[in-house]
């Protein structure tokens, strides 16, 4: 029986995909359900001057902390249960981060929307009288061709197309085809960040048989169709320390760890950095164990 | 007489911003507001829709933090822009700064090329103002917070909706400040903040020095209603019986004194 082709890969093989310059979306959202692994894979590359489109966590923090970031698209940047992301503000305090555009979380959306189905734009409301029209004047209103009830004519924001070199996002199950299923309260935008890009790449919890993906789950839940997605890899662990419920919750002890480091002196990142970052993802998560097992027997 | 908290002042006019909302999705951000729209929905607008903040709304009035018995429905990130530019929404957010024209800032201190202080960014603040019935709480009510221009406009005010013509205008709808002071909307002379009552307790002196601009104060200034012995009941039984509330706004001596001036 002729089946569709394997795209399993690793992670190493995706940042190789990867090239300076690029525009790059991160699905999740904030500190839920990020890409994590392929992440920190683009910590330890040598790549540079990325574009990151992204309703922001702790992946814009740890990439502009590294001087990965020459512009930024996001609408917000946030830990949650820690508002305000240390390593991003400290990046924009610092004037770090070359280019910034921040929009409106719903325009973001539109963009994404806008990319995916090949429009220069999508017009709405959103953005129309606030700075975010001020800050971004390449962005441009649009004049409805259509009179309203009252006779008037109304001037919308045309939001920009975000049209995406790569996605990243990450799932709770794929299959090796790239069919991908979430399992948590929110799909986020994942499907919309694959569709808007030109190539992207899934990570996942595990990846079953095709069968498998609706073995007691309903098919609503799969998000993701192979025709978007370019390659799939099984990243255990790999949104960490994010959620990925039901897989499991955000680390909320080692996000505090995070941005204790990251809000504190040098020493204190670097620190950070080398207990951490400074190997590949298998050394990460047994750091992560490692910090885990400390935490438990505090 | 019963005594009652500032805390427990502000959530009734929280409550009081939602009461003729009618059949629409109320969207607190934050404790004081969350308190607030569940007080609402229990007292004066059984029709609110509520949420757990995540992704689900509630078909019961769950205490703060607690988990949904009932479920009705699912409203993940998607779908709230969805109803945001439906429009049937009311949305309670926060402010770092507010200025006389009733523009938010939740972006950034200073420049926004480089600020002194990087905040949240503007999250859904420019598209909940032009699109659906949008209110602001102030836990600390200052002249830090009430400035007279805002460093960055995330949330669109009256006037500068107006200016940006009938596609801004049109749904803009400002309804309510409500601070630990006093209750305000956005309806004084030329689309600017305007005093519609001070707390018990709270003076009027009080709110304008707190205030870094002109507010405009009508001649006879209301006192806020104090809540009742059943939304006290309310409050303190059902809602938020482990006092999370005096967290965000601390009790103040004189709150039982009742009057303001």
């Amino acid at each position: 029986m002729s089946k569709p082709r394997t795209k399993v890969m690793t992670i190493d093989e995706v940042v190789a995909q990867l090239s300076d310059g690029m525009t790059i979306g991160i699905g999740g959202w904030g500190p839920r359900r990020k890409p994590m692994a392929l992440v920190r894979a683009i910590l330890r590359s040598d790549l540079k001057d990325l574009t990151i489109v992204s309703w922001g966590g702790a992946d814009v923090g740890l990439l502009a902390r590294a001087g990965k970031i020459k512009k930024l698209v996001y609408a917000f940047v946030s830990l949650d249960s820690i508002p305000l992301e240390p390593n991003f503000q400290r990046a924009r305090q610092n004037g770090t981060i070359p280019e910034v555009v921040e929009l409106d979380e719903g325009m973001f959306q539109t963009g994404l929307y806008a990319a995916a189905q090949r429009l220069p734009f999508l017009p709405m409301r959103a953005g129309l009288g606030s700075d975010v029209l001020v800050n971004n004047t390449w962005i441009k209103t649009v004049t409805s061709p259509y009179a309203d009830e009252n006779g008037d004519v109304e001037e919308l924001t045309a939001v920009p197309a975000l049209t995406l070199d790569v996605a990243l996002v990450h799932m709770n199950r794929a299959d090796a085809h790239g069919n991908a299923t979430y399992l948590g309260p929110d799909p986020y935008f994942d499907d919309l960040f694959v569709q808007a890009a030109d190539q992207a790449f899934v990570t996942c919890e595990q990846i079953v048989d095709t069968a498998g993906l609706t073995v007691d789950t309903a098919v609503q839940r799969l998000l993701i169709s192979r025709m978007a997605v370019t390659g799939v890899v099984e990243t255990p662990n790999g949104a960490h320390f994010t959620t990925c419920t039901p897989d499991y919750e955000r680390d909320e002890k080692f996000q505090k760890a995070y941005a204790v480091a990251a809000g504190g002196s040098d020493e204190d990142w670097a620190a950070f950095e080398e207990r951490f970052l400074s190997g590949d993802e298998a050394a990460y998560q047994s750091a992560v164990a490692a910090f885990a097992a400390e935490e438990a027997a505090k | 007489m019963t005594e009652f908290s500032r805390a427990e002042v502000c959530a009734a006019a929280i409550a009081d911003a939602f009461k003729d909302d009618g059949e629409i999705f109320a969207s607190p951000m934050g404790m004081l507001p969350m308190l607030g729209v569940r007080l609402a929905k229990l007292t004066s607008n059984p029709d609110l829709v509520i949420s757990d903040g995540e992704s689900l709304f509630l078909g019961g009035v769950p205490p703060l933090f607690a988990k949904a018995d009932v479920v009705e429905g699912w409203i993940p990130f998607r779908r709230v822009f969805d109803v945001v530019a439906y429009g049937k929404r009311h949305v309670m957010m926060g402010a770092t700064q507010v200025d006389k024209h009733g523009n938010q800032n939740i972006s950034a201190i200073g420049d926004f090329a480089q600020p002194k202080r990087q905040l949240l960014g503007s999250r859904g603040a420019p598209g909940n103002t032009v699109n659906n019935r949008t209110s602001y709480w102030v836990p600390k009510h200052n002249t830090r917070v009430f400035v007279e221009q805002v460093d960055i406009v995330s949330g669109v005010g009256p006037a500068r909706a107006k200016a940006a013509g009938p596609g801004a205008s049109k749904y803009n709808d400002i309804h309510r400040i409500v601070t630990n002071l006093g209750v305000f909307d956005v309806k004084g002379a030329d689309d600017t903040v305007r005093l519609l009552s001070v707390h018990p307790g709270v003076t009027v002196d009080e709110v304008v020095e707190n205030t870094g601009f002109a507010l405009e104060i009508p001649t006879d200034v209301p006192v806020t209603r104090e809540p009742t012995e059943s939304e006290l009941m309310i409050i303190r039984n059902v809602l938020d019986p482990k006092n999370l509330r005096d967290r965000e706004v601390p009790p103040v001596a004189s709150t039982d004194a009742g009057a303001s001036k």
